[in-house]
């Protein structure tokens, strides 16, 4: 194993998207994303690869569009209203079947909002985000060791079905320093097995057409629905998640991101007192680990979903439970981030009401 | 026998879609006479815009990628900075390069961007049916100008060429024409030129083409040739307004 | 064994690097370690302040909401970190620019002249090393070694002379102990 390194989250981004073969970056400064390409854009060069900087979040993403046309890993980062602006690129991209990565360091929302860190853009992230029928491969890491980790993932993914993939982090996470260790070694672009769709230097072949239309009677629909069945194989085989102390657990935390660690500290707490509690930590937000927490129902009833949102990825908890058990929420919205105690006092009062029907703890 | 003249091989054997006396089919026809000559074909990636021209994807035989309106400059930045050795065209309408797309052609000259630009300026939207443009005369109607323009209200056509050429990157620009012979032979030279400029790595060049609407401007196809000669260039002079060569 | 830590000042104080030092000292010598900074529009003003955390688990929030200790380089900060420190837990205050007395009577304190002992070492900059010193012979959460064989990993590019200034600072600092 590598020696580890101390490194903040935006960097180790940046260092892991390069070792997993980043050639292309475009981006516009936005806090608190703004090492991704700061670093970048020395960091590329060094590579043989190219660094942008765009004239605005709409130009980034078509930049990239045209990047990952030509089957080069590329990437663009922002923050919550910069990746509002590139929803209409990365909508087409999906339409272009075209497999590109990108990361959301998110802030305190909606419009302005501020610059803390927050989750409030799980909708956007899992939902697709942009115009039309589509979905976005997201990985929601807890640390800065995810943060460089994760980009390889999703470029294997990316390249695997040829759909974008996305990190979801947020503004503590790519702000934080901690110790990294680079998992697998430094990948070589000049080995990437060819590709049969990009488009380039054509050499003979046949002309390709990259592009996300028809208008001919009934072809965008067979369009969208041979991409719906790749996004089933995703839902199938892509899911990924962690589970810690689960074991005895009578109420299970649903979180992921920062708000998986602090519920580690607040499941901690509670552990002291006797309360047993677990964590579920979802790593692909999508796609959901469904399957594994409607499992989990057979032997724990009750399931509390703590998030930086106003109860965003509850929807999915109970979309995955069925009705099979109750649903509880522990919401922190507005760039703020919950105190352990806090949570803390959400599960003793899950464990003393715990019988009664219908129990919702806000 | 002797064949005198035939399809380009660069254009797909096809029939296009373009309404009568409209200037798309002549413009397509010298893009693609242009990439034969230059033997470039095999190396092309062109970028068809949305608007009436978003079928170029099928029309050139070359490698082609249909984007979002007015982004045009900046897939061509991601394309010819991820393949350098390819030769990169973006084919974009006055409402797609001069309204929605202006921030990306602007920065697209200031980085002078290696790549060459094909402008068709016929003063109207045309596939959404006819809407006001910001090259739109003064005076001349549309759907949502129906009196004609009003400078008032609305402003004065902008002037494409005259702007980029304020900028240091932007290395070759000439407006053009093809509403008669010698003018075609003449923008032919133009978009020529603006390839044989990125082959050369001379940096961003582009080729503004006054064309016709007739189908949108509500005249008969003679009549939009002549509509160019006593209208459009009055305001829209044609020529040369900037050729320098790379590196200054 | 766990070690939230806060540190806050003016900006060109140290306080960014100070914080970064000390978490790497942590890392080598094998505890997991979190650094926090303020970032963005709280830059602006001129103040800066960053969360450490060194611990033998695993480390939940890196923002320090309770620290365990407290270093202020100047009065702002003292006002604004004051009232957070952990009841039993340690304020280190630069006596040289805070002029104020700490009014809790449940922390430790200790007031270091940071300012000072920098300048008789002859280099006004170094005064966060100072406070680093004082804050690892009076916690011992690192020893004053542990941050000096750091020193050179952290600032690769620095020359040996001034790596040694540092480590004099760091020593000078750790001279200051609680009664």
């Amino acid at each position: 194993m590598a020696e580890k390194k101390l490194m903040k989250g935006n960097e180790a981004l940046a260092e892991g998207a390069v070792r997993a073969g980043c050639r292309f970056f475009a981006g516009y400064p936005i806090t608190p994303q703004n090492e991704v390409p700061e670093y970048m854009s020395w960091r590329l060069p060094e590579v043989g690869g190219s660094f942008v900087q765009a004239e605005s979040e709409v130009s980034a993403i078509n930049m990239i569009y045209g990047a990952a046309a030509t089957g080069v890993r590329c990437m663009t980062s922002s923050s919550s209203p910069g990746i509002s602006l590139k929803q209409e690129g990365i909508s087409y991209c999906a339409g272009a079947d075209l497999p590109f990565f990108y990361a959301n360091v998110v802030r305190g929302g909606p419009g302005l909002g501020n610059i803390a860190g927050a989750q409030g853009d799980y909708f956007q992230s899992t939902r697709g985000g942009g115009h039309g029928d589509y979905k976005v491969f997201v990985m929601a890491p807890d640390s800065v060791n995810e943060m460089a980790n994760f980009p390889r993932k999703c470029y294997e993914v990316a390249f695997k079905y040829r759909v974008p993939s996305m990190v979801l982090a947020d503004g503590i996470i790519g702000q934080m320093m901690e110790p990294v260790e680079f998992k697998d070694h430094e990948i070589d672009v000049e080995k990437l097995p060819k590709l049969d769709w990009n488009l380039g230097i054509a050499d003979g072949r046949e002309k390709r057409i990259v592009n996300s239309y028809d208008l001919a009677e009934g072809m965008l629909e067979k369009m969208v629905l041979a991409r719906l069945k790749k996004y089933k194989e995703i839902e199938e085989k892509e899911v990924m998640y962690e589970e810690k102390q689960l074991d005895d657990a009578e109420i299970i935390i649903v979180a992921y991101g920062t708000s998986a660690r602090v519920s580690l500290a607040a499941i901690k707490m509670a552990r002291d007192k006797g309360i047993k509690v677990g964590l579920f930590r979802p790593i692909t937000l999508w796609p959901y680990p469904k399957k594994r927490l409607s499992e989990l129902t057979d032997k724990v009833k009750h399931f509390l979903s703590v998030e930086m949102s106003t109860g965003q990825m509850i929807e999915d908890v109970r979309l995955s439970l069925n009705g099979k058990a109750k649903t509880y929420l522990h919401s922190k919205p507005g760039g703020s981030i919950m105190a352990a105690e806090d949570v803390l006092k959400t599960i003793e009062a899950i464990s003393k009401k715990g019988a009664k029907e219908h129990a919702t703890i806000k | 026998m002797q064949l005198l003249n035939k399809r380009p091989e660069s254009l797909v054997d096809m029939k296009m879609h373009y309404c009568p006396g409209c200037s798309h089919g002549i413009v397509h026809r010298l893009i693609a006479e242009v990439m034969d000559e230059l033997d470039i074909r095999n190396r092309t990636i062109g970028i068809a815009p949305v608007g009436c021209s978003v079928f170029a994807d099928k029309y050139f035989n070359c490698d082609m990628i249909q984007g979002p309106h007015g982004r045009g400059p900046a897939i061509a930045t991601g394309l010819k900075r991820t393949t350098p050795g390819a030769i990169v065209f973006s084919y974009q309408g006055d409402g797609d390069l001069s309204s929605i797309g202006m921030a990306e052609i602007v920065h697209t000259a200031i980085r002078s961007e290696n790549i060459t630009v094909i402008f068709i300026n016929n003063a109207i939207y045309g596939m959404t049916g006819g809407q006001m443009a910001p090259t739109t005369l003064i005076g001349q109607k549309a759907t949502t100008c129906v009196y004609g323009r009003d400078p008032k209200l609305t402003g004065n056509p902008i002037k494409m060429c005259e702007l980029l050429a304020t900028i240091k990157g932007a290395k070759y620009l000439e407006r053009t024409s093809v509403h008669t012979a010698p003018n075609v032979i003449k923008t032919k030279n133009a978009i020529k030129k603006a390839f044989k400029n990125q082959i050369d790595n001379v940096g961003f060049s582009m080729v503004e083409i006054l064309s016709t609407c007739p189908t949108n401007w509500k005249i008969d196809p003679v009549k939009s040739l002549k509509y160019v000669n006593d209208n459009m260039i009055k305001v829209f002079p044609l020529g040369v307004y900037k050729d320098s060569k790379g590196g200054e | 064994m766990y070690q939230g830590i806060r540190i806050s000042g003016f900006g060109g104080q140290g306080v960014i690097s100070a914080g970064i030092l000390l978490a790497y000292s942590g890392m080598v010598e094998g505890k997991n370690v979190s650094f926090f900074p303020s970032y963005g529009a709280e830059m602006r003003g001129g103040t800066a302040n960053c969360s450490v955390v060194i611990s033998s688990d695993e480390v939940t929030t890196p923002i320090v909401s309770v620290p365990d200790t407290v270093m202020v380089f100047n009065e702002p900060s003292l006002t604004k970190f004051e009232p957070l420190v952990k009841p039993g837990g340690l304020l280190i205050v630069n006596s040289s620019l805070i002029k104020s007395k700490v009014k809790r009577t449940d922390i430790k304190v200790l007031y270091v002249p940071c300012n000072k002992i920098a300048d008789e070492l002859g280099n006004a900059k170094i005064m966060n090393m100072v406070a680093l010193g004082a804050f690892a012979a009076n916690t011992g959460a690192l020893s004053v070694d542990d941050i000096i064989n750091t020193l050179p990993k952290v600032y690769k590019k620095l020359k040996p002379e001034l790596i040694e200034l540092n480590s004099k600072a760091l020593r000078k600092g750790a001279e200051v102990l609680l009664n």
